[in-house]
């Protein structure tokens, strides 16, 4: 038996969760006496020895699988190394990736899955994985109840640990290798940090009055070298793209530090955010429902406070 | 081209979130409840737009739940949709709630099934992968964009730090957020003509079920915020320096 822990790579670059689902994987490991490997589909540049310093003792890579990420085909690929190398315990980052390929899997192995997970499993009755619903509202501590387990974790929920450590690389190859999919198009948002992944995001609501002042919002960004994000009226009226959205009906985020500004914090806005680990809220309404969230605020005028900020910052950072 | 439009219940987005019976089930009491948005607004929605532009599409919506979430299949046939399933179960069991789907749609003649990104309730995010892993049918999952090409599709994916477009054969599961559609209000029209759509109870297959919840718990609440003043910004990069610990 193992726990083994699906790598998600974009263009051959392992992504940050993966990282995360690597450490995962092994702090588990540990926990239940056996070992950690780890499963990369498709070609990458990666040294994957290197995987050995998550704690990895053997990294199953599928060199001739189709580069086109394919969910269907990935699933039966995965299902091919999950018996090969015994595994009990499957990790998932919760990348778009991870969700597409962990259900499946579950169904094809009739093997129990939890999504959102944010701790390691209880086993003192069984296996109970602790996991964010609610759009962050709650926790819910859910039971697998198969011999196989699958667990997805949530972006940002589990610290990269690394240390020293070199994995055993076993090339594999694959009869599935043929996709019925197309890759017409890929398209990165080159340079920037994925919201998802970034350790600080910037975000900023309605009350930046419109799109044309931006520049002091990405300044602030700029400095902190954080993402960027917005409130839905903000993506709704055209005023940043859509992929910024965050909240219950956007993109739910994690960041170490959120900074909000003139966003007044609307349950829909917090679900998506409240899991951040700390939180500055900047916005000129004291009475603002975000205060009661924040960790740190300031109640002012946000065209006079973020570019005094982002000042401070660069003094901080050295940069003037 | 026949549609399968997988509609959910969550309660509405300024639920106050409580547990009863010893933090083993959600409150439901007080709760008002509505289409999950990402099933309504994007999901459904697209659905309607592709009739909109071929009427001989047909839509059929379903739904796993007990009786009580017909007000909610009504709602969303009120929008559009030409006739709506109910499977008669109750469960929180996403494999469970796969399975009843797959079960409808293998004999439905389904070109394409929609589901919403993940429902707001309990964010499994899992429904639209496993009915199409019980079908053997490609999934593309989190779409923005969905183009019919002939008997193809063009669909784009946003993920971390970008988008991808894909080419897909049908039939295909996808599954729809933000960009797929824009949100609709029903008109007076649609509201009459859903109280006399068709909508077919069924009784649920055997399915199994692979998790369990066993308890909730709300987050801790916050300390409470630390306000600084304005003309102080040197003193918050100081706090988020030394004290939060985050730059
Ligand atoms: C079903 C549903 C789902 C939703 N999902 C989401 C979601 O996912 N994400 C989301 O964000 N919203 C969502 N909403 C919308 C949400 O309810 C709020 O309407 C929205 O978050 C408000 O955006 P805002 O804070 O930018 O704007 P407003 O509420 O208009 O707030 C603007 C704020 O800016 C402050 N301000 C104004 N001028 C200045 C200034 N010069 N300096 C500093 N501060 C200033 C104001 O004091 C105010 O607090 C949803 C709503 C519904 C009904």
């Amino acid at each position: 038996m193992s726990v083994l822990a699906f790598v998600d790579t974009a263009e051959g670059k392992i992504k940050k969760g993966s990282l995360e689902a690597l450490s995962y994987a092994s702090q588990l490991a540990g926990v239940l006496n056996t070992r950690s490997e780890a499963l990369v589909i498709g070609e990458t540049q990666e040294d994957l020895t290197q995987l050995g310093k998550y704690g990895i003792a053997k990294v199953y890579h599928v060199q001739n699988a189709p580069s086109v990420f394919d969910s269907q085909l990935y699933t039966k690929i995965a299902a091919d190394a999950v018996s090969a190398a015994g595994a009990k315990v499957l990790v998932f980052p919760g990348t778009s990736n991870g969700k597409a390929l962990a259900p499946r899997l579950s169904a094809k192995l009739k093997a129990g899955m939890v999504s959102g997970v944010v701790q390691l499993p209880e086993l003192n009755n069984g296996f109970a994985v602790k996991r964010s619903v609610f759009s962050g509202k709650a926790f819910s501590d859910v039971a697998i109840l198969t011999d196989i387990k699958l667990i997805v974790l949530n972006p940002n929920a589990w610290p990269v640990s690394s240390g020293e450590g070199s994995a055993e690389v076993i090339a594999v190859q694959t009869a599935h290798a043929s996709s019925a999919l197309k890759l017409l198009n890929t398209s990165r948002t080159s340079g920037k940090v994925p919201l998802t992944e970034a350790e600080i995001v910037v975000s900023a609501g309605r009350g930046m009055k419109g799109p044309e002042n931006w520049g002091i919002v990405e300044e602030l960004a700029d400095v902190l070298n954080a993402a960027l994000a917005c409130s839905r009226p903000v993506a709704d009226a055209h005023w940043r793209p859509h992929n910024e959205h965050v909240g219950q009906t956007g993109i739910a985020i994690a960041p170490n530090l959120y900074i909000a500004i003139g966003i007044s914090g609307a349950i829909q806005h917090l679900a998506g955010v409240n899991r951040s680990k700390t939180i500055v809220v900047i916005n000129k309404d004291p009475e603002a429902p975000f205060f009661k969230a924040a960790d740190y605020g300031i109640v002012g005028d946000a065209f006079e406070v973020v570019p005094k900020l982002t000042a401070a910052l660069k003094k901080f950072k050295g940069l003037s | 081209m026949k549609i399968l439009v997988c509609i959910s219940r969550t309660p509405d987005t300024t639920t106050k979130i409580a547990f009863t019976e010893n933090n083993t089930k959600f409150d439901t009491s007080g709760v008002q409840w509505i289409i999950n948005p990402y099933d309504e607004w994007y999901a459904l929605v697209r659905a309607i737009e592709l009739k909109e532009a071929d009427p001989s599409v047909v839509i059929h919506l379903i739904t796993v739940g007990g009786q009580d979430t017909e007000a909610i299949i009504r709602k969303a046939l009120a929008l559009g949709g030409d006739e709506a399933i109910r499977v008669n179960a109750e469960s929180h069991d996403s494999f469970f709630i796969a399975s009843q789907i797959a079960a409808v749609a293998r004999n439905g003649g389904y070109d394409l099934i929609f589901t919403g990104k993940e429902t707001i309730d309990y964010n499994g995010a899992a429904v639209g992968g496993m009915v199409a892993e019980l079908l053997d049918w490609p999934y593309i999952n989190q779409a923005t964009r969905f183009e019919l090409k002939g008997n193809t599709a063009q669909i784009t994916r946003e993920m971390e730090g970008g988008a991808e477009e894909y080419e897909a054969p049908l039939p295909l599961v996808v599954s729809c957020q933000k960009g797929m559609a824009e949100q609709r209000i029903p008109n007076m029209k649609g509201i009459m003509s859903a109280r006399t759509k068709p909508l077919k109870v069924i009784e649920p297959a055997a399915a199994d079920v692979l998790t369990a919840v066993s308890r909730f718990d709300l987050p801790p609440p916050k300390a409470g915020v630390k306000l600084v003043a304005p003309d102080q910004v040197d003193e918050l990069v100081r706090l988020l320096h030394e004290e939060a610990k985050v730059i």
